[in-house]
């Protein structure tokens, strides 16, 4: 038994390949992710970094990568003492293209029975999400997920799981 | 009828770079609404306990209501009954809209919620909907145009048959005089 899987569906006015690359491309995950630059290779069983500046915070590794449809790797929280236990969960980014625009599901699954990073997760997928539909419609990733803005990010999901312990 | 028998079965929320003037207005004028909402023009009586509708494109009906809250530019909260083929034998839903002014952004929250154990089957039509519609929202605020693949969809296929079902069994009522 694990906790219920978390679920986010969006649409955004883009192609699956500029989709795939906000997704995939550190340059890109920095405009919209509060600063947090993401890098792999993405090959099967790659390692993938979550990095702030010079401080690499977070862990993964590629378990799917299908590009301009399908990209899967489990993640690690370490960010904070209170995630750090936990067993790694894994996310999913389905890409389906929908005439001239791409239907975008994230999942994330596989927490622990109780988990403090799915409680933490599901208040920040919706405000990562709205700024990469807005950075990729308009140019400009939303002002609440500016690099400025991850400590009090930061902050709000250790209050939250705190909250939930 | 009390707000408090609903219990909330599907949350949506997201970020919009607009003033919560903006988007009250996508929320409640049909100039807006049948741009984002499957075509539909909004008809909504401005206080709580006035009337509340969406217009199909052809002219008639398929949502009806009426308003619960009506609170600019923060909380909009009406009763939701679907007035289409068995779907009208259903028990109303209540869809409430947050709007909360953050750091020149809105943070808008959609919750759908329901007076009796609707099956997943039945909230799959909201579940398939709603991101729809509200990430549509988002566009036309920010960028002047709304997601165009919205005007095709339809109620998912499992989803006729559950409500059916229940129409049949009406669960409601047992479950009211619990």
């Amino acid at each position: 038994m694990t906790d219920p899987k978390f679920v986010y569906v969006t649409y955004i006015a883009t192609t699956p390949e500029k989709l795939w690359q906000a997704l995939t491309d550190g340059a890109f995950t920095r405009q919209y992710w509060f600063g947090q630059t993401i890098e792999s290779d993405w090959r099967l069983g790659s390692r993938v970094v979550f990095r702030s500046g010079s401080d690499v915070h977070d862990y993964g590794e590629v378990l799917v990568c299908e590009p301009y449809s399908r990209l899967s790797y489990s993640w690690e929280v370490k960010f904070h003492e209170l995630f750090r236990h936990e067993r790694p969960s894994r996310v999913t980014f389905e890409l389906e293209t929908m005439g001239a625009e791409v239907k975008l599901t994230v999942t994330h699954d596989e927490f622990e029975p109780v988990s403090k990073v799915r409680t933490a997760v599901s208040h920040g997928w919706p405000l990562v999400l709205a700024s990469l539909k807005s950075l990729l419609e308009t140019g400009r990733g939303s002002t609440l997920t500016t690099p400025e803005k991850h400590r009090g990010a930061k902050e709000r999901a250790i209050a939250l799981a705190e909250g939930a312990a | 009828m009390t707000e408090s028998k609903f219990v909330p079965k599907t949350v949506y929320i997201t970020y919009i770079a607009a003033t919560p003037e903006q988007v009250w207005a996508a929320l409640t004028s049909a100039e807006f609404t049948k741009q984002y909402f499957f075509g539909r023009d909004i008809e909504i009586e401005p206080k709580a306990g006035g009337s509340f509708a969406m217009r199909m494109p052809d002219g008639r009906f398929d949502i009806k209501g009426r308003v619960i809250e009506w609170d600019p530019p923060r909380k909009l909260s009406v009763t939701w009954g679907v007035a289409f083929a068995e779907f009208s034998e259903l028990p109303e839903s209540l869809v409430t809209y947050e709007i909360e002014p953050m750091g020149g952004s809105v943070k808008l929250t959609m919750t759908e919620a329901h007076q009796w154990d609707v099956p997943d089957a039945i909230l799959a039509g909201g579940r398939q909907g709603w991101p729809l519609i509200l990430s549509s929202l988002k566009s036309l605020l920010e960028t002047g145009k709304p997601i165009a693949v919205s005007v095709k969809m339809g109620p998912p296929p499992e989803m006729l048959a559950a409500v059916k079902d229940a129409v049949a069994r009406k669960p409601w009522r047992a479950e009211a005089t619990r």
